[in-house]
Formats: structure tokens, C-alpha cells, sequence
């Protein structure tokens, strides 16, 4: 703060306040209806408190799904998303933290070409190229595998390039001395490289996971058998045409738990993840 | 150099900086860094440019209805694209969905960061406060928003009636497109706010103390020192969130309005999808496929060029 500006403090708080009730309402209302009965959400308006049956709704969307629409239990959702999202993160950090190793600390022929081949993809992501790349996976007899849901996703020009640019930086004498003392470049990168790349991981990582548990069109291709759905996925089955027919406190149960995952990993690794966004920056 | 989050047209807009960044000469090894790169560019062969070359020449076949047979027919498949006024009318719808998105989030994302940069007390809480829409899933947001929408039980829908608005986004194709850009902006403002508030602590302080010395007063100094400063971040962010509201938003659509009424919040996106999967129409599915490639293409190229001459680092 440069100066004392009193009245601009204040607004600056108001404006904040009213921001972060306007960007949480919708989730306020979400948890208010997983904890009510479907003929409290249908008597307009809804009652805009907590009621009493938080633990009926999630036990039961967790164990047993809802009564109509889908009936496979949430739980086992949960467990698919979250196999999704952790293979997804670990596999794109890794193959693109090997890959931009290769690309900054070695010279060799095609270095280029495969960078850019890695950069291109930028411009082709899933949704432009939806039926040919379904085919392709059901053609390998993927479809309903956890490796059909994450595999065609693990490529990824961002990774490669935060780390690209990471390694840039990293200071040339360590490596010299790294060679001088004799270090393969296996070694170079196992004792070196992947410690000063810590953070780095750990800002894709969160970025990741949430891209990765939060994946839609992929997952509504792909899994065709209800054992095999995500919570994303779920959640959507289970809203039947017109707003009476659907059971809204099970919805919203799910919905609660669809998002509680992911963000929990952002705000526990907020500072993390904060401080792994500014370093890509400089 | 400063970079900014767009490190990666950074990459592609200065390549002499890259050149001489790049003048290390480390390893050698004949086979390990081909090794190294293989997993990479094994599943962006198999999962990206084969469906890419696939999605090119299923645009110039017609399949029949049983998809049987098909015939090679050249641009046909584009032809009739271009002559559906239903192909037209999803361009334009796209172009007002993700303007009004990025322009939503980024502005609200702004005015958040602004005031949050200017706090001292409870900074981390606003922040924290404020980020965690990042993790909602689109179709999610799409959900949420819906249940507060939604014609003859939501919540707003009722206050709204209460001031005299009659709400059906069923009928009313604005209404509609309200409503999912609502769901889209507000998922979005978290991540452009982390970076506005990025942008805004990476600014100098003696810029802004040295102004306020001068008689330069808040505003001012936000519009005269601020915020060309931040242009590098709010072009990226004009960037990630056209390109968000383009491709990402798909969730959001299917999981509230369908494309509907009468198409009008169809998205491209949608479109495609609408038409490949539903519509087991493969031929012109395929072909808009390839045209939303070009867009994109051609939209990373302009942007490059743009990027280069008048954002200042």
C-alpha cells in the first residue's frame, strides 16, 4: 500500500466480500440441497438453510446411487476419477519432464521437429478431433479401461514446455560440473535436475489432477458400462428430463462430493501451487 | 525477458532469444535422448496426428445410413457446411458465447485482483476464498447454475419472478446463453484472478510509489502504470479464455442446455459432437472437425504475430 486511503480500503473489502459471496453462492445452495429432502428442494422457494439429512443423502448416493437415472453407487465413481486423475498427472509429468530433459540437455538430430511435433498438439485438443480419436481407441479395445480413459490424454505441450522453459534456466556450471565429475546424464537428472524441478512438479501436479479429475467429453465416449463412470460423468446421468423428476438432493450430494476432491487439492497445495505459477513466469 | 504464464508462445514468438538462450552443449548420446522423447511422441502419433489425419479424409467421404458403404466425394461434405444456415448460425453463437465469457471473467477477474493486491488485512483468505471455483469441473459449474435456474424450482428463477422476470431459458434462447455463460465465466474468474494478482505483484513498487510521489492518484496509476503493465497477462488470459470457452466448455453445454433452444447456445464444439455422436453423421462431423482445427491454427498464428508487435514486455 502506497498511501493511507481509507474509504478505497474499505471498498476494497466490500468489493472482495461481495465477490467471494457472489462466486459462492451456487455452492452454499448446492450443499443446502444435499442436506434437505427432495419435497423441501420442491417446495418453491427452497428453504435456504441447512437441513437434517446430510448423512441420509451422501450414504446413499455413495452406496447405492440414485433411484432413478443411474443407479451405480457414487463411491465407485469417486475411486474412478480418482484412478483417472492420479494416472493422468503422474503420466503426463512424467513423460514430459523425460522429454524436455531430452530436448534441452542433449543435442541430436529431429530435436526440433519433435519439439514442435509436441507443440502442434496444442492446437489438435480432444474436442476437435472426437470420432477419430474414439475409433482409434476402440479400435485398440480400450473402451470401458482405465487405460482407454487416460492414455490418449497423457500427451501434454504444457508440461513440456513449463519444463523446457524451467530447464532453461537452470544454471549451465551445473552441469558442467556435473560432467566433470564424471555424472552420467541419468545421473545429472535424477541427483539434479528432478530436485531443483520440485515445485514445478508440484504446480502441474495440482493443475493436472484438476484437469485430469475433471475430464467430460473423453469419459462420455469412453465408458459405456455405469462400473466404469466418473463422478462427473455420474452426475450428469442422473438428471432425467424436468425438474420434478429428477431427485435434486442426490444430484447435489453428488455434485458436493464430485467437486470436494479437486478442490481440496488446490487449497491445501494453494501455496504450492501459487508459488509454482509465479516461478514458471519469470 | 519477461515471459509471463505465456511462456509457451514466448517459445514461438522470439526465437532468436532462443537461439541464444540455447547455446549449452551438454550430453551426448546416440540413443538416449530418442529414448527419452519416444513415450511423448508415441501417444501424440497414435492419439493425435493419426485422428487428425483420420478426421481430414473421413471430411471428404459420405458414409450411408448404416455406414456401410462409403464414397469419396472431395469438398462436398464442406460445401454443404457452409450452405447449413444451422452450420452458420453455431459460428455466430460461438463467437458471442466466448466473447461474453472471456470478457466476464477477465473483467470481474481484474476488479477482484485490483482490490485483493490492495488489501493487507485477510489477503490470504480472500485469495483462498476466491480460487477454489479452479477445481470445479465445467459440467459441474453447468449443474450447479442449473439447479439455480432451473424453470420451476430454482432458487434465482424465483427472485426473479419476484421482480417481475419471467424465467424459462427453455424457451428463451437469451436466456440460455445467460445462463451458460454465467456457468463458464464464473468457473473461469479463479484461475484469471490468480493470474491478474500474479501479474500485480510482479509490478515494482518503486513504479507506483514514485507515481504517488509525483500526485498521480489510484485510479490513475492503475490506468497509466498498471495496467499496460499487466498487458502481457490479460492477453494471455484473452488467450486461455477464448480458447477455454471454445473447446472447455463443452461440459457446460451438455450438462445444461443440450445446444438448446433451437441451437441457440450450439457452440462449434457441441456441434460436432452433437452431429458425430448422436447424429452418426461422420462426413460432416469430420469436416467441421478439420475447420475448427484451422480456426485454432489460425487464431495461435495471428496471435503469435500479435503478441510479438504490440504487447510490451
Amino acid at each position: 500500500m502506497v498511501e493511507q486511503r481509507p474509504w478505497l480500503t474499505v471498498f476494497s473489502h466490500a468489493v472482495l466480500i461481495a465477490g467471494i459471496l457472489v462466486v459462492g453462492f451456487p455452492l452454499y445452495v448446492t450443499f443446502v440441497a444435499s442436506t434437505r429432502s427432495l419435497e423441501d428442494i420442491l417446495s418453491v422457494p427452497m428453504p435456504l438453510l441447512p437441513g437434517d439429512r446430510l448423512w441420509e443423502n451422501y450414504s446413499q448416493v455413495l452406496a447405492a446411487g440414485t433411484t432413478k437415472g443411474v443407479g451405480a453407487p457414487v463411491g465407485r465413481m469417486m475411486l474412478n476419477s480418482l484412478v483417472m486423475a492420479l494416472a493422468i498427472a503422474c503420466g503426463k509429468i512424467a513423460i514430459s519432464i523425460v522429454a524436455s530433459f531430452a530436448i534441452v540437455f542433449f543435442r541430436f538430430p529431429l530435436r526440433n521437429f519433435f519439439f514442435w511435433m509436441i507443440f502442434v498438439t496444442l492446437m489438435l485438443p480432444v474436442e476437435v478431433r472426437i470420432i477419430p480419436t474414439f475409433k482409434v481407441v476402440s479400435d485398440l479395445g480400450m473402451i470401458n479401461s482405465y487405460v482407454g480413459l487416460t492414455l490418449p490424454l497423457i500427451a501434454s505441450a504444457t508440461a513440456t514446455f513449463l519444463f523446457r522453459q524451467f530447464f532453461l534456466s537452470v544454471p549451465e556450471e551445473l552441469a558442467e560440473a556435473a560432467r566433470i565429475d564424471g555424472a552420467g546424464p541419468m545421473r545429472f537428472f535424477r541427483d539434479v535436475v528432478l530436485p531443483l524441478s520440485k515445485t514445478s512438479i508440484a504446480a502441474l501436479f495440482v493443475i493436472q489432477f484438476i484437469y485430469g479429475w475433471n475430464q467430460y467429453l473423453w469419459p462420455l465416449l469412453i465408458t459405456t458400462d455405469e462400473s466404469m463412470y466418473t463422478a462427473v460423468i455420474g452426475i450428469k446421468r442422473m438428471i432425467v428430463a424436468g425438474d420434478a423428476l429428477t431427485e435434486w438432493n442426490l444430484v447435489m450430494a453428488t455434485a458436493m462430493l464430485a467437486l470436494l476432491p479437486p478442490a481440496a487439492v488446490v487449497l491445501l497445495m494453494q501455496r504450492w501451487f501459487v508459488k509454482g505459477l509465479v516461478e514458471t513466469e519469470k | 525477458m519477461r515471459c509471463g504464464v505465456g511462456t509457451i508462445f514466448c517459445v514461438a514468438s522470439k526465437p532468436q532469444i532462443n537461439r541464444r538462450v540455447e547455446k549449452r552443449v551438454v550430453f551426448r548420446s546416440a540413443w538416449l535422448p530418442y529414448a527419452l522423447v519416444a513415450p511423448q511422441i508415441a501417444i501424440t502419433l497414435v492419439f493425435f496426428f493419426w485422428p487428425a489425419v483420420q478426421a481430414g479424409w473421413y471430411s471428404m467421404q459420405l458414409q450411408d445410413a448404416f455406414g456401410e458403404r462409403t464414397q469419396f466425394v472431395g469438398l462436398a461434405n464442406f460445401a454443404a457446411l457452409f450452405a447449413d444456415a444451422n452450420y452458420l448460425y453455431a459460428f455466430r453463437v460461438t463467437a458471442v458465447f466466448s466473447v461474453l465469457v472471456a470478457a466476464t471473467g477477465i473483467a470481474v477477474a481484474l476488479l477482484l485482483a485490483a482490490t485483493a493486491d490492495r488489501v493487507i488485512r485477510g489477503a490470504l483468505a480472500y485469495r483462498t476464498l476466491l480460487i477454489w471455483p479452479y477445481a470445479v469441473a465445467p459440467a459441474v459449474a453447468g449443474v450447479l447454475w442449473l439447479f439455480l435456474f432451473a424453470p420451476s424450482i430454482g432458487v434465482i428463477t424465483f427472485a426473479l419472478r419476484g421482480v417481475g422476470v419471467h424465467w424459462d431459458w427453455l424457451l428463451q434462447g437469451d436466456q440460455a446463453m445467460l445462463l451458460v455463460v454465467l456457468a463458464a465465466a464464473w468457473k473461469q474468474i479463479s484461475y484469471n484472478f490468480l493470474f491478474f494478482l500474479a501479474g500485480l505483484q510482479s509490478i515494482p513498487r518503486s513504479l507506483i510509489e514514485a507515481a504517488a510521489i509525483d500526485g498521480a492518484g489510484p485510479g490513475r496509476r492503475f490506468w497509466t502504470i498498471v495496467f499496460p503493465l499487466l498487458s502481457p497477462t490479460a492477453f494471455f488470459l484473452l488467450v486461455v479464455n477464448m480458447v477455454y470457452a471454445f473447446f472447455d466448455t463443452f461440459g457446460v453445454i451438455d450438462a445444461t442446455t443440450q445446444g438448446g433452444p433451437a441451437g441457440a447456445t450450439q457452440i462449434l464444439v457441441y456441434k460436432v459432437y452433437y452431429d458425430g455422436v448422436k447424429g452418426a453423421d461422420l462426413g460432416g462431423s469430420s469436416a467441421q472437425s478439420v475447420i475448427l482445427m484451422a480456426i485454432v491454427i489460425a487464431l495461435t498464428v495471428v496471435q503469435f504475430r500479435y503478441v510479438e508487435r504490440k504487447v510490451q514486455y
